[in-house]
């Protein structure tokens, strides 16, 4: 096997031609590994732990275009490198193809569009922050899909955007839906009188899709960037977005989604939703509830919790409702396991989740706080171990393919869905697997065809395990909509007809996978 | 508080192109940003242009006042030694940013030698070389001058000269008159033929021209280019509507007072060379600029130029400082025979016009030129918007019919350009790299980044200083 490595000097790209780029890389067959990427010393590193670095990217420049990849033979290389130049050549002749000109900067394209009242920022970090400034100085409110924000950045855009009265929603926010417009990743979903502010993307997904599909809808959903509620931003955007929802005609309940806030920001959130009449649910994934004990704010475990209480308000149901509802299911999911474990054989022990969402990671991660055998993550939460090699399963182990290391010159799994194929796979090959634990989440921005990416890797599974004389359940969950571009029936009736066990909502299948694995033992 | 949920959603997309094509489906107005990142990635340069905008943006305005308020006029002819300033005997003025001769690129050379015999300097080129090495000729910028030439742009003592005034401002500037293609000294021919039009033009072509200026008194020529830009001119490029209206003021006088035969060879010289009015429309240009001159605190562009060497570029705010790069290589067509590989690196002062907003500013004017950008009318329209991203003003006088007489765009904005990472857009006369060959095609070039950035970072320093 080798590395080649090729510097294009002053070769700027955007990501998104680069994503392009890379996926055409991968997609050759003799290329083992690949990626594309700018010069970035974070890329540079990023290269060098993924062992693509060679000896000519090592100077190269923040305008630099890097290109790397593994194949198996000098022959196969330069036939790669030729496709490589063929594939920049016509990408740059479609950003350079005449016709309506695009406008090359903010200040211009509001001359076209005087009355805008929002900027998508998704340019690479280190200029996004600037971008929102000039932005917010225009009287725009900000979407900023960019991460490698600096956190002092993000203070002073966010400090600014409350004088002025403007959102700044990000950095390195995924998700958001203004007056019904689903934003970069997320779901087409019913209006209705719902409010989310969220600072979590998947999160504001998940939740967003349950109601939609209990047949209510969403004023607004407001995504802040994972960031805001931690204690150096103090929560500036959450805070001015349950203000807002509270102040909004059409929102008449407000549900906000976060991984644990700060303390700090617990307690400005409970005192601010004790002024507001509106009534609150809240899943703060992972929290110490302390805190929220003698406030207004109804506390729901996981997202499926808040979204069905957010429903049960927004009906004006009881809420008593929910948790008959929830636990009717956990009956039948109980039924589900005992039939599921009961084809397992003696080595098969232990889970294998594979996510594409890093809030599921992690809400899964508290399902499985306690166990009797270790739990591993990329990212863990509480109790949860951190794995040694991301790249190899210990015991239980709960992944987010979306972390950093994963995605090094790759679009996000929700878009690519190759490095998660490879890895169900391995874990299928795994005599120590008892079940593998999936989400797909659909909506604009993923893949519009995840059936063309998933349904082959569900098919080699099964090839794979009857060779073993195994059984192998696959549970995973589908985050979407009837009326997403991909249409939430259609996936999941296709997995089901392969097998798999689809569920409504992550918490479920979490749920699912940890009674299975309670009967197994 | 927040208007956000009580108006329908509008967006800029500066980023990801898929999610304009979301808005789109979803019918939502949007516009896509092409972005790119600054040519500077170092912030502290920012940092300080950021701290003093309210101060530059007063210093640009007035600068784009002058620059707009210009009126240039001709108003008569001399000879370089008498009119010129800080012209002298033992001087040769030159194209673009200074230069020694050893670094001077072929052309050049060949037209500081042709200039040298046609002095009497030299009889031979080994004899004009030598004298031309020795140190007792002195080299300076045309720019320095208030002077413009194009390609090799040498004016030498004896050169005769048209006297332009801006009426506005006082000040003038100077330009020698254009030879026509072929063989000509300012692509660095130096042979008998090249030296014999220079005499022709210096003793039948200049007294006959200057006869006729000083009887017409003055001749508005922003008015000609205004209406040149409504006739496919750009004035750099393309010259030959300016011509054919400069020769309709010229035509009768000249007849009027001049004896039969030197009216006639004037006449024809004229009308022969669409170019002919190239050296005013840069000598208009300068005249424009050279009014926004020293505005503290301004980072507008006033002078773009090569030496065939070098580009340089000088800004309001930063004096008399020159910023220079390599000079590239143009995108051109070549003549046939010819390629790539026989063209000098760009070179020339007649970049001045795109500086001035003309030029490849206005190339939307011009769709007769355009297989010079690409072969397509909607490439030069291109051309121009993209233009209006870096510049300051939208021309008060030059107008473009095509995009609704849009202004020209005008004033180029240092800080702009290194911003948006969008480079001066040229129109370009490229000359054969060998001394004596002259023209073998035309074409376009982006300005080279360096110059820009070294003046956006010696600006930045300078505001700190102010």
């Amino acid at each position: 096997m080798m590395v080649t490595g090729i510097l294009k000097r002053g070769e700027y790209f955007d990501s998104v031609s680069l994503m392009l780029i890379a996926k055409k890389i991968s997609e050759l067959d003799i290329v083992l590994d690949s990626a594309a990427v700018m010069g970035t010393p974070e890329n540079i590193a990023l290269l060098k732990s993924s062992g693509l670095l060679t000896d000519e990217l090592q100077n190269a420049g923040d305008m630099d275009l890097m290109i790397a990849f593994k194949c198996n033979s000098q022959n196969e290389s330069d036939l790669i490198s030729k496709k490589i130049n063929e594939f920049l050549k016509k990408s740059s002749d479609e950003i350079e193809s005449p016709g309506s000109q695009n406008p090359s900067s903010l200040e211009s394209a509001i001359k076209i569009l005087p009355d805008a009242n929002l900027a998508m920022i998704s340019v690479a970090g280190k200029y996004a922050g600037d971008e929102a400034m000039k932005a917010l100085q225009s009287g725009l409110n900000v979407m900023l899909f960019s991460d490698n924000v600096s956190i002092e950045k993000e203070i002073e855009l966010k400090k600014f955007a409350r004088e002025k009265g403007l959102f700044v929603m990000g950095p390195d926010c995924g998700t958001a839906i203004i007056n019904g417009v689903p934003l970069a990743f997320a779901n087409v979903v019913n209006r209705g009188n719902i409010g989310i502010i969220a600072a979590s993307g998947t999160g504001l997904q998940e939740v967003s899709c349950l109601i939609s599909n209990s047949g209510c809808g969403i004023s607004q959903a407001i995504g802040t960037g994972g960031r805001d509620v931690k204690k150096e931003v103090g929560g500036i955007m959450f805070l001015e977005g349950i203000k807002a929802l509270a102040e909004d005609k059409n929102t008449e309940v407000i549900l906000s989604v976060s991984k644990p806030p700060a303390d700090e920001v617990l307690i400005k959130v409970v005192e601010l939703v004790n002024t507001i009449e509106k009534p609150i649910v809240g899943v703060f994934l992972n929290a110490s509830i302390d805190l929220l004990k003698q406030s207004k704010i109804n506390i729901a475990k996981t997202l499926e919790e808040g979204a069905l209480l957010a429903v049960a308000y927004s009906q004006k149901k009881n809420n008593k409702e929910v948790t008959k509802r929830i636990n009717v299911r956990e009956g039948e999911l109980q039924r589900i396991a005992e039939s599921e474990s009961s084809k397992l054989n003696a080595d098969q022990k232990y889970l294998r989740a594979l996510f594409s969402g890093g809030t599921f990671c992690d809400e899964t991660q508290m399902f499985f706080q306690k166990m009797s055998e270790e739990v591993f993550s990329n990212t863990p939460v509480g109790t949860v171990i951190k794995l040694k090699d991301i790249w190899k399963s210990e015991k239980h182990t709960i992944i987010d393919l979306g972390d950093d290391e994963f995605t090094v010159g790759k679009p996000h799994p929700m878009i690519d869905y190759s490095t998660r194929n490879k890895r169900i796979l391995a874990e299928a090959n795994d005599p120590e697997t008892a079940v593998i634990l999936l989400d797909i989440v659909l909506g604009y921005g993923s893949n519009l065809n995840p059936l063309a990416e998933i349904i082959p890797v569900i098919k080699e599974v099964k090839k794979l395990t009857s060779q073993q004389k195994k059984y192998l359940p696959v549970i995973c969950s589908v985050t979407g909509t009837e009326k997403d571009p991909q249409n939430r029936t259609t996936v999941v009736v296709a997995l089901e007809a392969e097998g798999v066990l689809v569920m409504e909502s992550n918490a479920a299948a979490s749920k699912l996978a940890k009674f299975l694995i309670e009967k197994k033992r | 508080m927040n208007k956000l949920f009580e108006s329908e959603l509008k967006v800029i997309n500066i980023g990801l192109k898929s999610f304009k094509e979301t808005l789109d489906e979803q019918k939502v107005q949007s516009v896509q940003v092409d972005w790119k990142p600054p040519l500077i990635s170092d912030s502290s340069s920012f940092d300080v242009i950021r701290k003093y905008s309210d101060k530059i943006e007063d210093a640009n305005k007035e600068a784009l006042k002058r620059i707009l308020n210009s009126k240039p006029v001709l108003v008569g002819m001399g000879k370089a030694i008498d009119v010129i300033p800080g012209m002298k005997k033992n001087l040769l003025l030159h194209a673009g940013p200074p230069i020694v001769w050893d670094k001077m690129c072929g052309p050049m050379k060949g037209a500081v030698i042709g200039a040298l015999i046609y002095e009497g300097f030299a009889k031979t080129y080994d004899e004009a070389e030598k004298v031309a090495a020795s140190g007792k000729i002195e080299f300076s910028p045309c720019h320095e001058h208030a002077t413009v030439g194009p390609m090799a742009g040498i004016v030498s003592p004896s050169m005769p000269v048209f006297i332009l005034e801006n009426e506005e401002f006082g000040n003038k500037a100077f330009c020698t008159m254009n030879e026509g293609l072929g063989k000509v000294l300012r692509y660095g021919a130096y042979d008998e033929s090249v030296i014999g039009r220079l005499r022709w033009m210096e003793n039948v072509l200049y007294p006959s021209l200057k006869k006729a200026i000083d009887k017409i008194g003055k001749i508005d020529l922003k008015n000609i280019i205004a209406q040149a830009l409504h006739m496919g001119d750009e004035v750099h490029n393309r010259n030959r509507a300016a011509t054919s209206l400069l020769y309709r003021i010229l035509a009768p006088v000249i007849v009027e007072v001049n004896e039969k035969d030197a009216a006639i060879s004037t006449l024809n010289f004229i009308n022969s060379n669409d170019h002919f009015f190239l050296n005013l429309s840069m000598g208009v240009s300068k005249v424009s600029l050279d009014a926004a001159r020293n505005i503290e605190n301004s980072s507008i562009v006033v002078v773009m130029a090569r030496n065939g060497t070098e580009f340089g570029i000088q800004l309001s705010g930063t004096g008399d400082q020159w910023f220079t790069g390599i000079s590239p290589i143009p995108e051109a067509l070549y003549f046939t025979g010819y390629t790539k590989d026989d063209a000098n690196p760009d070179i020339g002062d007649s970049s001045i016009t795109e500086t001035n907003g003309l030029g490849g500013f206005a190339i939307a004017a011009s769709p007769a030129i355009v297989q010079f950008v690409g072969g397509s009318t909607n490439d030069a329209v291109n051309y121009t918007l993209k233009m209006y991203e870096i510049t300051t003003a939208e021309n008060n006088i030059y107008k473009i019919p095509y995009l609704n007489f849009r202004g020209t765009p005008t004033g180029i904005d240092v800080i702009k350009v290194i911003e948006k990472n969008i480079l001066p857009f040229i129109d370009t006369g490229v000359a054969h790299k060998n001394a004596g060959i002259g023209q073998i095609g035309a074409g376009v070039l982006e300005a080279p980044a360096d110059p820009f950035k070294k003046a956006f970072i010696g600006f930045a320093n300078q505001l700190k200083n102010n």
